[in-house]
């Protein structure tokens, strides 16, 4: 045996690869410089981000966040930056920061608004979220009352008593369904509240009022301003929407002519206008569709002609919902025996609507961005304050610097939900 | 309920109005029905009570008085002595021609970046997704504001054109002039005898039409495949400029000048519109990039690799197989996108473009305080727009429908 | 009543109903609290701080209108109205007056069913040039491009203008007044139109006032002034003699200074003792108290100070009286007696 071998018996070390085929050489090899027009088209933008960042960094960064005015900004960055360098004057976002976020709403006050915004995702978390118990629903019921005395103030029992109206509905629907048929009791479910409101409440309320005064200082929905305004806004809209978009979805599906073309006449109207030429008819016609005499305030209308506007595309979105589930669910449903309303309560649209929350959450981020149109009409939102704010002498001449905080405030809103819906969007998907 | 003929079994009795299913859904629509007119019936009796408390009765003659206001950009002749009818005409125009030009720009950008997104370049892959992130997820509201506001604040004055050290200068062979108060380019004049060219101009359009059906028919009878495509590009030029020529030159280009306190001469685009147009096309854009990579996505891989199998060069592959099966997701959500854009122009109003909001819903309900006849008018017509092009959607979408089977 | 009262369960705080019938001084006096309609911001006239108090010249009316009705100045509810919205809000009741630099015209007056109460401002339409521009008349502006708010009667006035003098220009029409100043420093536009007020109000906040000139030419009479549903006599009256008691405060020597000393006891002068109630009870036929226009005056003292304190010389809009001085000084401002 000679220990002559032919087969190598201890490893080589190991060779780099080539300098070209690794690493982040390697990586823009492949992912930017694979061929030439590749690489001009790579260049090219590189050169373009550079252009735009080196106008746009330096203007933001040599910046003044502490004057009083224009005028002292100015010379603050051409005392520290050299004469005619410009930047940013963030100063009127500090100065006026709070009025951005809360408009006019009386500084004491403030925590208000902001126990409110926290308390939404309290009330959406079981909606969007399947872990947690099914009880937190109670609260996301009770939720848009709270928010709303919350908001505005005012007696405890106003809507107290709305909730009674709730309630009230219920029950009779109990009473008469048993009694009668299922659809005079939907048709007392309706009615029965509808008079406790229109004549009863009212009254019961002051009353109660009276005897045990449960109140918290009352703010004037003219003092609402600025994003608080637009989330306000935007989210009344859609869950006042959601209600009214089941039942317009319903409607158009069904096989009633009447009903169905009621609500296919509804939707393609509200669908096929601009909702500026809405919010006009908000703030100039509105109050001429009322009996004489009552008078809304400007943001009430406007959260009813939002509302109206965003049920008509909810009610596609359910519509959508509804097209998608599998014909055997409707089947199934009918073979049990189930009726209508049974089905539809039971089978139909729980499912259609989970199936619809990243539709959804996309209609809210549309109807969020679509707030900014009643800054037209008037209304002091982030865009209508930025106007207000450069009507002061202090603030005069200042564009970049608002809008820009504006804009970014609506990105980072928006972009984190429609993340999120895409999240949910894959989520859902793997269900099937 | 009594002239049922249906035979009824036992008699008609009350309570099957609400127990049978025969009458039940009738019930249901009558009181919907009745419901739904009184609703509409106490809100127009309270209008009319209201209007007429006021004094001002629904009176369409207003549109027949005199405005009295100007309007820089009209596409019929406007004068201020002329009635609030025509001002709402030449807004409506110009809603038109902004939500025409903005579908086309929004269209080109939109693919481009949608394909873009999905390039294997990873610089470009990214700008494309943060400009689509960053515009889709702001107001458009906001972006027609600043759009105007770069408009403003980027561009030269006319007064910087002026003098021996002017500070700007006009652009591509001092032709277009490029100032804060829009874009001037030179317009065409049309001379005697240019009638001939443009005949001929429309006539090689239809020749390279009739050529193409041709040479397809050719390809399926013989199988050879001519160059198409420079043959077209042969036909669209070569005998309009042979005319031309002949002619003796009856078409010239007038360059705008600067005389006075402004450029004159050649075709204003304002900065209202070019702003308006810029912004609602980038916002769209971002929207139909994000259609266009959906639809292309949606494509499923098999059908790419298919047609490879049958030998299908990469383009054909494309233009054969992969687009058409991808238009057919992608138009209808675009077409949406049409109408919202077409709905978003109204905003026109943030930049001062007198479109039909401006003109009928804006200075006219103003100076007529008509608020009620101005704003029927206004919405009946952008609803006509947008049926409008929902029903050519709808046509479209049966005609491409997948034949099931 | 009745009718809203499911509406006002629904926002008990935020809406508020009445019976046509009834006066808009008792609405007031029962909802304890004056809605006024304010423009949305123009330098002077109307403007909100950072803490959202308004202050202004036309905001001044309004809280001299509520303290003479309701004896406090801050229980007002100020609307912020556009040029579209305004003529509505009033109309439909949203606001009980309007006080946002609205020219008094015929048109306004009889066909949108409104009254003036007066005038509290006398103004005209004039232009803004850069003295660059090298323009000394507005007949010298063939061609040019001129910026207008939208809204106004501005537009009208200018169709007219140049229609008359039949030269050619470009309108640039522009909602906001700062977008319109923005443009117009910019340089997209050569000379700006607004009422002289503004114009002036405009140059004032600029970086470099005088490189900026006023055109000779005023080309339209704008007075402007607070007006009030057609119809409702009282409540227009409350809100005429309250801005007819500011001015005659100025022409009699009431100042906020010397308010309170005159109020306490009756004076030499028996206007002055009439006006403010220490002999007979003229605020009894307005359906006030004795002692209204003593708190009209208290909030901000005369006419006089309250144009000097907002928009006068001293302040940036640094606008002269001019015509708005007293009729003994020769202006136009002028109250008829309180007798």
């Amino acid at each position: 045996m000679t220990d002559v071998s032919y087969v190598r018996t201890e490893m080589l070390q190991e060779k780099a690869p080539p300098v070209s085929q690794a690493g982040i050489i390697k990586w823009l090899r492949e992912n930017m410089f694979s061929n030439i027009p590749n690489s001009i088209l790579s260049i090219v933008a590189l050169w373009a981000i550079y252009y735009v960042l080196s106008d746009v960094l330096p203007w933001a960064f040599k910046s003044s966040w502490n004057a009083n005015s224009l005028g002292e900004c100015r010379s603050a960055i051409a005392a520290a930056y050299g004469e005619g360098a410009s930047g940013a004057c963030w100063s009127v976002i500090h100065d006026r920061f709070l009025q951005l976020i809360f408009g006019f709403y009386p500084k004491e006050l403030y925590w208000r608004p902001v126990l409110i915004f926290v308390l939404m995702f309290v009330a959406i978390a079981p909606v969007l979220f399947d872990g947690l118990p099914k009880k937190m629903l109670r609260f996301t019921m009770v939720y848009p009352f709270l928010a709303f005395w919350l908001l505005w103030g005012g007696s405890l029992w106003f809507p107290l008593m709305i909730i009674a109206g709730f309630v009230l509905g219920y029950l009779a629907f109990g009473v008469v369904s048993k009694m009668a048929s299922s659809l005079v009791g939907m048709i007392a479910a309706v009615l029965v509240p509808i008079l406790w409101w229109l004549f009863l409440s009212g009254d019961v309320a002051t009353m109660l009022q009276s005897i045990i005064p449960l109140s918290i200082e009352s703010v004037a929905s003219d003092k609402f301003g600025g994003f608080m305004l637009s989330i306000t806004i935007g989210v009344i809209g859609i869950s006042l929407s959601l209600p009214i978009g089941i039942v317009l979805a319903l409607g158009r599906q069904s096989d009633l002519m009447i009903v169905k073309v009621i609500c296919v006449g509804f939707i393609e109207f509200i669908r096929g206008v601009p909702l500026i030429t809405l919010l006009f008819v908000a703030s100039t016609l509105l109050n001429y569709f009322m009996p004489p005499g009552t008078n809304f305030d400007l943001i009430l209308r406007v959260i009813i002609m939002v509302t109206l506007f965003a049920s008509a595309y909810m009610a596609e979105v359910i519509r959508g919902g509804l097209a998608a589930l599998p014909k055997g669910q409707y089947e199934g449903a009918d073979s049990l025996g189930l009726d209508f309303w049974q089905s539809t309560r039971l089978v139909i649209m729980p499912q259609a609507l989970k199936i619809s929350i990243p539709n959804i959450v996309s209609s809210f981020i549309g109807l969020f961005k679509d707030t900014t149109l009643v800054s037209i009409i008037g209304l002091l939102d982030p865009i209508g304050l930025s106007t207000n704010i450069r009507a002061n002498m202090e603030w005069n001449g200042v564009i970049w610097e608002l809008y820009g905080f504006i804009a970014l405030v609506f990105w980072l809103f928006c972009f984190s939900m429609s993340r999120y819906s895409m999240y949910l969007e894959r989520k859902l998907q793997t269900g099937h | 309920m009594s002239t049922i003929t249906d035979p009824v079994q036992g008699g008609f009795r009350i309570s099957m109005l609400l127990y049978d299913t025969r009458y039940r859904s009738m019930t249901i629509q009558v009181i919907a029905l009745i419901g739904f007119l009184l609703a509409i019936g106490w809100l127009f009796g309270n209008a009319a009570q209201n209007l007429a408390a006021l004094g001002k009765p629904l009176n369409f003659s207003f549109l027949g008085d005199t405005a009295g206001y100007d309007i820089n950009q009209r596409l019929i002749e406007y004068n201020s002595q002329m009635t609030h009818g025509r001002a709402a005409v030449v807004g409506l125009l110009n809603t038109l021609l902004v939500a025409v030009l903005g579908c086309i720009t929004a269209t080109v950008i939109g693919v481009l970046v949608g394909i873009m997104r999905l390039s294997k370049n990873w610089i470009i892959s990214k700008i494309m997704t943060v400009y689509i992130e960053t515009f889709r997820n702001v107001p458009v509201l906001l972006w027609i504001i600043m759009t105007m506001a770069i408009f403003i604040e980027v561009f030269p004055k006319p007064s910087d054109f002026r003098g021996a050290d002017a500070v700007a200068s006009m652009k591509l062979f001092e032709s277009v002039a490029v100032t804060n108060r829009g874009i001037f380019i030179p317009s065409p004049v049309f001379g005697s005898g240019s009638m001939a060219v443009i005949a001929v101009f429309i006539l090689s359009i239809v020749g390279i039409f009739v050529f193409g059906r041709w040479a397809h028919k050719r390809q399926d009878e013989t199988g050879q495949i001519l160059p198409t495509f420079w043959i077209k590009l042969g036909i669209f030029f070569i005998p309009s400029i042979i005319v031309f020529y002949v002619m003796g030159q009856p078409i010239s280009l007038e360059y705008p000048e600067l005389k006075g306190f402004n450029f004159k001469g050649g075709f204003h685009m304002r900065n209202s519109l070019i702003a308006l147009w810029f912004a609602l096309s980038l916002y769209t854009a971002a929207f139909i990039a994000e259609t266009v990579r959906s639809g292309i996505q949606a494509v499923s891989k098999g059908q790419t690799e298919a047609a490879a199998a049958l030998g299908l060069r990469p383009g054909r592959i494309t233009s054969l197989v992969v687009l058409p099966q991808a238009l057919r997701v992608i138009i209808p959500p675009m077409i949406s996108q049409y109408m919202n854009l077409t709905k978003n122009s109204s905003l026109a109003i943030a930049v001062g473009y007198m479109d039909i909001t401006g003109t009928l819903g804006g200075v006219t309900l103003n100076q007529t305080g008509r608020e009620m006849e101005s704003l029927m008018i206004l919405m009946a017509i952008y609803l006509t727009i947008s049926l409008t092009i929902s029903t050519v959607m709808n046509v479209y979408n049966e005609r491409v429908k997948l034949r099931e089977r | 009543m009745k009718k809203s009262v499911f509406i006002g369960t629904l926002a008990a705080a935020s809406v508020t109903a009445s019976l046509a019938a009834a006066g808009t001084l008792d609405d007031v006096k029962a909802a304890g609290e004056l809605k006024c309609g304010v423009s949305t911001g123009v330098v002077g006239f109307a403007a909100a701080d950072a803490n959202g108090v308004w202050g202004g010249f036309d905001v001044a009316v309004c809280r001299a209108v509520a303290a003479a009705v309701l004896g406090d100045a801050n229980k007002i509810k100020f609307v912020p109205t556009t040029g579209k919205t305004r003529f509505t809000a009033l109309a439909s009741g949203e606001v009980d007056m309007l006080a946002r630099n609205t020219t008094w015209t015929y048109s306004r007056d009889i066909d949108l069913k409104f009254d003036f109460i007066g005038v509290n401002y006398y103004d005209g339409q004039g232009f803004m040039a850069p003295k660059a521009l090298g323009v000394a008349s507005a007949k010298d502006l063939d061609g040019a491009t001129v910026c207008i708010q939208t809204g106004t009667t501005t537009e009208l006035n200018l169709a007219d203008f140049f229609r008359a003098n039949n030269i050619s220009y470009e309108p640039v029409p522009i909602e906001t007044n700062s977008e319109a100043q923005a443009q117009y420093l910019a340089g997209a536009c050569d000379v700006f139109t607004t009422d002289a007020s503004g114009l002036a109000a405009t140059r004032a906040t600029f970086e470099n006032p005088n490189d900026h000139v006023v055109l000779p030419e005023i080309i339209s009479k704008e007075p402007l002034g607070p007006l009030v549903r057609h119809g409702d006599n009282q409540w227009g009256d409350v809100v005429r003699w309250t801005l007819n008691a500011l001015i005659s405060a100025e022409e009699l020597g009431i100042t906020s200074a010397n308010v309170d000393k005159l109020a306490s006891a009756a004076g030499n002068n028996p206007e002055v003792n009439r006006m403010l109630g220490t002999e007979g009870d003229l605020g009894a036929m307005l359906g006030l108290d004795k002692s209204w226009a003593h708190r009209a005056i208290g909030v901000a003292g005369n006419y006089g100070e309250i144009f000097e304190k907002n928009i006068g010389e001293a302040t940036p809009v640094g606008l002269a009286r001019g015509l708005n001085a007293q009729w003994t000084n020769g202006g136009l401002i002028y109250s008829p007696p309180f007798r």
